[in-house]
């Protein structure tokens, strides 16, 4: 066992500075691994990854609630939370110390299930929403060499796992007993199946041109560099607009402004978790922005190269830096949209995603053909953005045309 | 084109978010226990009762004559009449209140308490931070709690203080002009019995006893 250890150590003296940084959480998995029983290692490799990501997504998560509210508040002119601190001190940390006091709330707040309720499935909703959620990031690779499951399917895997979602918002909705809870629910269900599809097709461009839908893959597609810049798949027509197409409908999956009619507040009090509190409450919450976190993992490894450097000067940042560093980002972009965009209608969300997205989406599928069997010219770029952008026109005019927009006039008000 | 607008509005909103931090004029709210707005003239929010110089026992200007109590609205304010007097601020021997209490949890701070004060002695306060653990005897304030100085009232209301101020001084001259006029015609009434006095013993024979201007006194009833 000790020559194991001594062989892992040999190997990672071997490696550059750049090199050791970021196989430093490999290498540490590694020599854990090399200590024990060869019975037990797949187990103990498993919950390792697990714990791992268990603790960093929800602390990620806990960061970012802080951070919206802060960014809304300062889109709105206001301050945002920028009281609690360390405790029993006068450090404030600009707020950033609130997550605690809010998670310590929901966890000692009273926990009511409605009389009416059906009690099993009231009481499964939240674990069936955040299982899948996690099961998600087993195939997310967050750098280079850590993917927890790196198996073949991890694209179609992601998208199976991430179709139980809708059953859990279901489950909550129908067994709370209340009005306003099932419409949540219903338009949840709605809206969720309505842009699954925008959102697998606009993939679907990615697996025709890397041919495998095993996501170490796509990002090893990506990963090289002409001039000193990345060939990410947003840098291509197709893959620009795959990925607009993909951001959209990653922003109705996980239920974000201006999507987020399955729990608008100001309509339907909280949708499907209406008649939920305490840590069931907190439960939904955090599946919903783990949802969220996966779900722009993927669209990184998809469009924006995974866990590479834009350019490659900057590759001796560590591959995971990268990766988070280009979530967080998204999720500003998340938090901009939302203190921008006011709240669709239904006819509106419903419009957009079958007039406009699904056959924008079709005919990006064609344009990644004409890009895979055109030579690689100039020629193909000016074919594919041509064909791309007189379809979006008239897609947009065709989506645009029929309102009446202008003055609104009043028939009897005046 | 479709989208335009969607990027018109995320440059406003990209504005605005850069711009509160650059900005402090463009932030609507203040951080209240650091920073305070000034409050504006004619802030009210639950009455104090007034006193001149520096003891508040000596110099209230409440004489206990119930007005307020009984226009109250809702009936928040309890007040005990003292039995022995002490001067006010013109000299004059007035009845003072033993218990003066608010009760501010009832309170509407409607003001009709300092419209029909003929004593310029109850006012309305600017202290909003009254707060407690106690709801019942924390929110119900006595005499001693009341009572604010008149230099206080200056600090809250100055103009109104001034006013409150002139209009005592007024009375207090009319008080004192009525008194001087009547101690001088009081004066004028004794030299003048005097000189009638001494005209009459002038007028009267030498050695003749003076008339009695008084009654004998009478015999007492049985």
């Amino acid at each position: 066992m000790s020559e194991q250890i001594h062989h892992a150590f040999e190997a990672f003296q071997r490696l550059t500075l750049v090199e050791k940084t970021d196989q430093l959480f490999v290498f540490l998995k590694h020599l854990i691994l090399v200590c024990i029983p060869e019975s037990l290692q797949p187990l103990v490799s498993g919950l390792l990854s697990v714990v791992l990501i268990m603790s960093v997504f929800p602390g990620i998560f806990a960061i970012i609630t802080v951070i919206e509210r802060k960014g809304l508040g300062r889109i709105q002119n206001r301050y945002g939370p920028n009281r609690v601190g360390i405790p029993f001190t006068k450090i404030r940390l600009c707020g950033f110390g609130q997550f605690i006091p809010d998670g310590i709330k929901s966890l000692t707040k009273e926990d009511i299930v409605p009389r009416d309720a059906d009690k099993i499935v009231h009481f499964l909703a939240p674990i069936v929403m955040l299982i899948p959620v996690l099961l998600a990031y087993a195939v997310l690779p967050f750098g280079k060499n850590m993917t927890v499951s790196d198996f073949d399917a991890g694209l179609l895997f992601f998208f199976a796992v991430g179709g139980a979602v809708e059953l859990s918002v279901f489950m909550a909705g129908w067994s709370s007993r209340n009005k306003y809870s099932m419409l949540g629910a219903m338009r949840a269900i709605a809206q969720m199946i309505s842009y699954e599809i925008p959102l697998i097709l606009s993939a679907v461009t990615v697996v025709m041109i890397v041919g495998s839908l095993k996501l170490t893959d796509i990002v090893a597609a990506q990963n090289y560099y002409t001039l000193g810049v990345a060939h990410w798949f947003v840098f291509t027509p197709w893959g620009l607009v795959g990925f607009i197409l993909f951001f959209i409908a990653s922003l109705a999956e996980s239920n974000r402004c201006p999507f987020d009619l399955p729990e608008a507040e100001s309509e339907i009090i909280a949708g499907y978790f209406t008649e939920y509190s305490g840590f069931k409450f907190a439960l939904f919450f955090l599946g919903e922005y783990l949802g969220m976190f996966a779900i722009i993992g993927l669209g990184i490894t998809l469009f924006l190269g995974g866990w590479t450097a834009p350019v490659s000067f900057l590759t001796f940042i560590p591959s995971y830096v990268w990766f988070l560093g280009k979530m967080i980002g998204i999720v500003f972009v998340f938090i901009w949209i939302r203190g921008t965009l006011p709240r669709l209608r239904m006819d509106q969300l419903m419009n957009l995603a079958w007039k406009f997205m699904l056959p924008l989406a079709l005919i990006n599928i064609l344009v990644a053909g004409i890009w895979h069997f055109m030579c690689p010219d100039w020629q193909r770029w000016l074919v594919c953005t041509a064909i791309i952008f007189g379809a979006y026109v008239v897609l947009g005019r065709g989506l645009m045309g029929n309102q009446k927009l202008g003055k609104r006039t009043y028939r009897f008000a005046e | 084109m479709l989208g335009e607008q969607i990027i018109k509005g995320m440059a406003v909103t990209a504005k605005n978010f850069f711009g509160s931090y650059v900005s402090k004029e463009r932030l609507t709210t203040v951080q209240y226990p650091e920073e305070r707005l000034v409050p504006k003239e004619n802030t009210r929010q639950f009455p104090f009762l007034v006193y001149d110089g520096d003891d508040a026992e000596k110099g209230l200007r409440c004489v206990a004559c119930q007005i307020c109590e009984k226009e109250c609205p809702p009936q928040c304010i309890y007040i005990i009449k003292s039995k022995d007097k002490k001067p006010d601020y013109k000299g004059q021997a007035q009845v003072y209140p033993i218990t003066f209490d608010i009760d501010i949890s009832v309170c509407m701070s409607c003001s009709i308490c300092v419209e029909v004060c003929p004593f310029e002695s109850i006012k309305m306060d600017t202290e909003f931070e009254l707060s407690t653990d106690d709801r019942f005897e924390g929110l119900l304030l006595h005499k001693k709690d009341l009572a604010k100085s008149n230099s206080h009232y200056h600090k809250v209301h100055a103009q109104d203080a001034k006013d409150s101020d002139a209009a005592l001084a007024v009375e207090k001259a009319k008080a004192e002009a009525k008194a001087k006029a009547a101690a001088e015609a009081k004066a004028k009434a004794d030299a003048e019995a005097k000189a009638k006095a001494a005209a009459a013993a002038a007028a009267a024979p030498v050695g003749a006893p003076p008339v009695p201007t008084t009654p004998p006194p009478a015999s007492p009833n049985k």
